[in-house]
């Protein structure tokens, strides 16, 4: 009962939650969408923090999407031992990257007091939220070994699942406590983002690369003699 | 040829008195909230100095403009980094200057004066972070910490305009016991090819087609920082509250009502001027490129005479109204920069092409104290001095074009002789001490006219307020459209743009969760 409510009601209602809160602040309160940076006030220990931290993530959320978007091939490519070695060693790489990143970041901003004049109660239930959900996911790929391989067996089928309107919780419910809950309070992270500074993920600039350097742009929209209005 | 409106401004150094009566007007209407008490959208710098933030000038450590670099064709690119570089050092700005680099703003403990209890000793206003809200022990810099060089030679020493610079040159400036300096007020200025709007990945930043103000869009600015990096000027600031970039915004609201920005109006030097110029689109490329001892000529060229037929036909063929070509016509920037050619652009060669100019400072007379004697001008033949001592002014012209014309001194010299002429000329019509063949001299060595020296100075010493302030005001027709622009797609309440940038604000612009 309580696994239904945990994996099958409660990732529906953090989507819903997350899409429907982000489009909400988007609209309402745009001004809001912010990195809310503070490395004006303070730059050495960002440096340590943020950079391991970002690229730590990147990669380990990355690998999490591919494993689930195309699992037969990553079941196929897992299966060589040789690769399974090589992919666990990324992931343990940039997971530990992550991890220390996100710890010397927490350190940053409750121990420097010109951070701590920018710091919401918000920002501390995001930053435990991301430590639990790190730190989890960093002892299942210690304590339950090749985590490459079956999370295509286990938790890619329940993904599946949730995204086919058709969830079926027992593909969790015989998992080990520690994945259950990275499970679980990966969805609770999903859940902060409209609510946190979280929102700054999607607004990534990939289209910088394709944009010309400068921009110019017109408030008046009639040009007087039919010239270009941009 | 395409043919745009830019407003563009002129600052005469000369009559710089340095009051930072600019500074207050622009603090009190637009900087004095939380997270933007450390930003000058206007300051005056005293020169030689260091600078706002420290040692600004210096691109070597903050990275800001553009080079000119290629194997085999010359490219321009940001000094900063290249757009894959950008997304790559999104996560942490290398570049970024830190809140130390300007200074930690404070208030006082005002409070303690009322309430502390009843001691031997006067009570004290201890110093309060505005950050951190906590007490401060030691203030260690401030806005303007080496105004009038804050009584030390050492400000004036470290100046990144004389990285280089001979020990002869440093005597002249340190000589007679005490350095020579002059002020250096500083705003955004507005390029042709701003190193902000080039570095913002998200393209937050813009230029104002109708009259090029650079703005930053506050409803798109996502805190990436790389604007403050990418202008070499400094002039772009980051408020560390709302995290959103703010810069000057040159009092737009003020400019769409036909009246000048609130630092030019408030100046009590009357040392600011300010007017549309029409310039070609098409050579901003060519021109960010030229060489750079050529960069000033180059700049000058850009500027496009606005009585020239061609030039008004494609400049309404890109919609710029009547009145403003009509501005064009009238502008004193115009006048400074194109037809007496004696106002440049500050640091031409971090390529962003200026459009705030400066007539460099003369300093009050040409005269020194040598070896105890004070070598004025009636000591010999008038003129001899007075030209001679360009040579051995007391600012080098070294500094002067490192300042002002990309290290190119014979441009410096050349604006120094036509002022020179402008001097000698009027001193021998008002005081008739002069003789005539040394104002002859005077005219040919500063290649100019009697007619050209009555204009200057008539602009220089006795413009009128219209004459200094030529901005005309929105036309009707199109003010109507900027008051219900095009909605915004997505919101269908928001307009694109507008609204979006200090003024105009549908919700309180307060920090996200």
């Amino acid at each position: 009962m309580s696994d239904t409510v945990l994996y099958a009601v409660f990732p529906y209602l953090a989507i819903l939650v997350a899409v429907g809160g982000g489009v909400y602040r988007y609209r309402a309160n745009r001004f809001s969408y912010s990195t809310l940076s503070s490395q004006l006030l303070e730059n050495r220990r960002l440096f340590w923090g943020s950079v391991p931290w970002h690229y730590g993530i990147v990669v380990v959320l990355l690998a999490h999407l591919v494993g689930f978007l195309i699992p037969g091939l990553w079941a196929n490519l897992t299966s060589n031992p040789g690769t399974l070695y090589t992919v666990e060693l990324i992931g343990f790489t940039f997971g530990l990257a992550a991890l220390v990143g996100l710890c010397v970041l927490i350190f940053r901003r409750f121990t420097t007091e010109r951070i701590l004049s920018v710091t919401s109660p918000m920002d501390g239930v995001l930053l435990l939220a991301l430590l639990v959900q790190v730190a989890l996911g960093f002892y299942v790929s210690l304590a339950y070994r090749w985590g490459a391989d079956w999370y295509v067996d286990t938790a890619v089928p329940w993904l599946i699942s949730l995204v086919s309107l058709n969830p079926q919780t027992h593909f969790v419910s015989s998992l080990p406590l520690p994945v259950r809950l990275h499970m679980l309070n990966g969805f609770v992270v999903i859940a902060l983002f409209p609510f946190s500074r979280l929102v700054h993920l999607i607004m990534f600039p990939f289209w910088y690369l394709w944009r010309p350097y400068q921009l110019q742009i017109r408030n008046t929209v009639r040009p007087a003699a039919g010239g270009a209005g941009h | 040829m395409d043919i745009r409106a830019q407003v563009s401004m002129v600052f005469h150094l000369d009559k710089c008195i340095g009051c930072h009566t600019c500074s207050i007007a622009c603090k009190n209407i637009w900087t004095d909230r939380k997270g933007t008490e450390y930003m000058y959208w206007n300051n005056v710098e005293t020169k030689p100095g260091t600078g706002y933030p420290t040692r600004w000038e210096d691109q070597n450590h903050y990275k800001g403009g553009w080079v000119v670099d290629g194997k085999r064709e010359k490219r321009l690119r940001l000094r900063l980094q290249g757009k894959w570089g950008t997304l790559g050092n999104i996560f942490y700005n290398p570049n970024l200057p830190q809140l130390d680099d300007y200074f930690e703003p404070w208030t006082y403990d005002y409070q303690n004066l009322f309430t502390a209890p009843l001691t031997e000793k006067q009570p004290t206003a201890r110093a309060i972070s505005m950050v951190t809200g906590k007490y401060m022990d030691t203030i260690e810099a401030g806005p303007n910490w080496d105004d009038d060089l804050g009584g030390s030679q050492v400000y004036a020493n470290n100046d990144p305009n004389f990285d280089g610079a001979s020990e002869e040159e440093m005597r002249q400036i340190n000589e007679i016991n005490s350095t020579v300096f002059f002020y250096l007020p500083r705003i955004c200025n507005h390029c042709l090819n701003p190193g902000c709007v080039a570095a913002c990945p998200q393209g937050a930043l813009y230029k104002r087609g109708e009259d090029g103000v650079v703005l930053v869009s506050q409803e798109r600015c996502r805190a990436w920082r790389m604007c403050v990096s990418g202008c070499p000027y400094k002039k772009t600031y980051f408020n560390w509250s709302t995290g959103k970039a703010e810069k000057c915004i040159l009092c737009y609201p003020r400019l769409e009502s036909g009246q000048p920005p609130a630092c030019f109006h408030s100046c009590v030097g009357r040392i600011r001027y300010i007017g549309l110029v029409l310039y070609d689109a098409d050579l901003i490329e060519e021109t960010a490129k030229a060489p750079q001892d050529q960069l000033v000529m180059a700049q000058r060229n850009i500027i496009k005479d606005p009585f020239d037929p061609a030039v008004i036909a494609s400049a309404r063929a890109n919609g710029v109204p009547d009145s403003k070509i009509d501005a064009a016509q009238k502008s004193p920037v115009y006048q400074f920069v194109k037809k007496f050619g004696i106002a440049l652009p500050l640091h031409p060669e971090f390529r962003t092409l200026p459009m705030l100019f400066y007539v460099p400072p003369l300093g009050p007379v040409l005269a020194k104290v040598e070896n105890g004697v004070y070598d004025n001008v009636a000591s010999e033949a008038r003129l001899g001095p007075l030209m001679s001592s360009l040579d051995r002014s007391r600012i080098p012209l070294r500094y002067m074009a490192s300042l002002l014309s990309g290290g190119n001194e014979e441009i410096i010299r050349d604006v120094y002789r036509k002022m020179v002429a402008v001097r000698v000329y009027m001193r021998s019509k008002k005081v008739k001490d002069i003789p005539a063949e040394e104002v002859e001299r005077a005219l040919q060595l500063g290649k100019t006219t009697p007619a050209e020296v009555e204009a200057i100075w008539r602009l220089t010493s006795m413009p009128t307020f219209e004459e200094r302030f030529v901005v005309p005001p929105m036309e009707r027709e199109t003010a109507v459209d900027s008051l219900f622009p095009v909605l915004d797609p997505v919101s269908r309440n928001y307009p694109i743009r507008k609204g979006a940038v200090g003024v105009g604000f549908h919700t309180d612009p307060a920090r996200g969760p």
